[in-house]
């Protein structure tokens, strides 16, 4: 896996392609999780935060930032990937590149890092929303793990939208994870409450969700504190990217989808 | 040198259909050359092999004597393809179509800016280079697919029915940009339905059937296979039956209308005296199809409509 300078131009048009797209349709892509994020701040932290109080030594407006910053990024990530890869799909104009001298590990890297900018641009908005939102008193203890864990975050659902879109036959195929796997998962991952919240048998049940981890670890490197150790978190996430990594370019390799 | 070399290629769909029962070709450097073929006769799945859109069964494909399986990016480098469905990004104006095109080739952006606009004025759409593409006509957007498919400037450009739909004086458009940039040394494959293209533009040519190559020749020594080509004649005053013309054999369509076979070596002239000699008045003559498609008729035994 050696990038020549051929190979460079041609993951940097990738990106660049993905970029215009996402600033394009800037409508679609990142206005809505702002204004996702800046409801449940006016409504979890200006009209109920106080009536519900403090969790732990935290407001409960700081307590959900970690989480709505990165449900937005799980889900924008995904999408971003299994829209862009299925559309070019659909459109039969993922032959652009398939007819190029780009190697598959490069497309595979082009797509993902497409839905890593989307990510990183939406935590960007969220997080600019999250300083001027009144009332909110940001903490953040240790962003380079924060930035660590997003990024991870971002590669590990971008390639996980990119799994989808590849065995996908038809628009559905794409919303169905998004809407019934991912949202439960992301809601029920401890963004709005803490795990001790729960009776203990739903706490170990809770433990087998991998968002809810990522959530901690997140709401670690902002509040210092967090229900569960950010290393568990962290070794998924290495070890889910690596994984998908190679699924992704063992099925492109084969063609699925996208070569007859 | 041979631009493109195939040997023993097969491809088996699903496992039971064999759409190529292992094709030998080869086309020159330079050439023009026509693959044709009926519907479903394996024309696509050939061209996809060759650039990497379908994966074969079997055999081996060199693109300018690159083998695929050792070295694709290279061989694919080789390669520019106009396919023959629309595959364009409608979102995306021509501009940047042909600008990430280049980008998947290694070409940065001021390169590819410029050559992307000498292609859209060559091909005359230049003025709307920034209009998004699902704006453009059908005729539009096959001469931006051609663009595209050059903007890497490839030795071999493989086009697959480039004029499927679009008007005459635009086909003429294309056929003349195609042969200078054959005159320039790129090496054209086509295939096509308008069989008046291929015996105009194409020096060599290959007829496909059942995934079978069943004819791969010179085009003027296929050509010269013709044993006889039909002529229709419109009467200027009706005819109730066939007339009796010394060795040809009439056909009567309608009341204004014959068919007469007329052999290679017969002098059309003896036709026309004939005519004068039975005093039957032709408003019109005219070829009932042209040579080649008499031809790939007679080779691929489908019926003439």
């Amino acid at each position: 896996m050696i990038m020549t300078k051929t190979d460079f131009i041609g993951f940097w048009t990738i990106l660049r392609k993905e970029y215009i797209r996402i600033v394009r349709i800037w409508s679609q892509t990142l206005l809505p999780p702002v204004m996702n994020v800046a409801l449940y701040l006016l409504i979890f932290g200006a009209f109920m935060g106080k009536r519900i109080g403090m969790v732990g030594e935290n407001t409960y407006a700081s307590f959900i930032i970690p989480g709505l910053l990165l449900m937005s990024v799980i889900t924008n990530s995904y999408g971003n990937v299994s829209t862009s890869f299925f559309s070019a799909k659909f459109q039969k104009n993922i032959e652009e590149i398939l007819v190029s001298p780009i190697p598959d590990w490069l497309i595979v890297l082009g797509f993902t890092f497409g839905g890593i900018i989307r990510g990183g641009l939406v935590a960007f908005c969220v997080f600019c929303v999250i300083l001027v939102a009144p009332g909110i008193q940001l903490k953040l203890q240790n962003p380079a793990l924060a930035i660590l864990v997003l990024f991870l975050t971002a590669g590990f659902f971008s390639l996980a939208g990119l799994m989808n879109s590849m065995f996908a036959k038809k628009f559905d195929d794409i919303s169905f994870i998004p809407t019934f796997v991912l949202t439960p998962l992301t809601y029920l991952g401890g963004i709005f409450y803490p795990l001790s919240s729960l009776p203990e048998f739903w706490q170990k049940v809770s433990a087998i969700n991998p968002i809810l981890h990522i959530v901690n670890a997140l709401r670690y490197a902002f509040l210092g504190s967090s229900d569960l150790p950010y290393w568990y978190a962290l070794t998924f996430l290495v070890v889910g990217n690596i994984v998908l990594y190679y699924s992704c370019l063992k099925y492109l390799k084969r063609g699925l989808g996208i070569r007859n | 040198m041979t631009a493109i070399e195939i040997n023993g290629l097969k491809k088996l769909y699903g496992g039971k259909y064999e759409a190529l029962k292992g094709v030998d070709l080869s086309v020159a450097q330079g050439d023009f050359f026509a693959l044709l073929g009926p519907n479903g006769a394996g024309k696509s799945t050939l061209i996809g092999i060759l650039a990497s859109l379908v994966m074969k069964t079997a055999g081996t494909v060199k693109i300018m004597g690159v083998d695929i399986d050792l070295d694709s990016a290279r061989a694919k480098s080789h390669l520019g393809l106009v396919p023959q469905e629309f595959n364009l990004n409608i979102f995306e104006p021509p501009i940047q179509i042909l600008i990430n095109q280049a980008g998947y080739y290694g070409i940065p952006v001021s390169i590819a800016k410029k050559r992307a606009e000498k292609y859209l004025t060559q091909l005359g759409i230049m003025e709307k280079a920034e209009t998004p593409t699902r704006m453009l006509s059908g005729g539009m957007k096959r001469r931006l697919m051609i663009a595209r498919a050059l903007i890497h400037e490839p030795q071999i450009l493989i086009l697959d029915e480039p004029t499927a739909g679009v008007d005459i004086e635009l086909r003429k458009l294309i056929w003349n940009f195609l042969t200078e940039l054959n005159e320039s040394g790129t090496t054209i494959i086509l295939t096509t339905h308008y069989l008046e293209e291929a015996e105009n533009l194409c020096r060599n040519i290959a007829i496909i059937d059942k995934g079978t190559i069943i004819a791969n020749t010179e085009m003027k020594k296929l050509l010269a296979k013709l044993d006889q080509q039909t002529y229709v004649a419109d009467l200027a005053k009706p005819a109730k039956k066939a007339p009796q013309l010394k060795n040809f054999t009439v056909s009567r369509i309608d009341d204004y209308t014959l068919e007469i076979p007329v052999g290679r070596k017969q002098p059309i002239s003896t036709l026309f005296a004939e005519f004068a000699k039975k005093k039957i008045a032709v408003k019109n003559i005219r070829e009932k199809t042209n040579r080649l498609e008499q031809l790939f008729l007679d080779l691929t035994g489908k019926v003439q409509a």
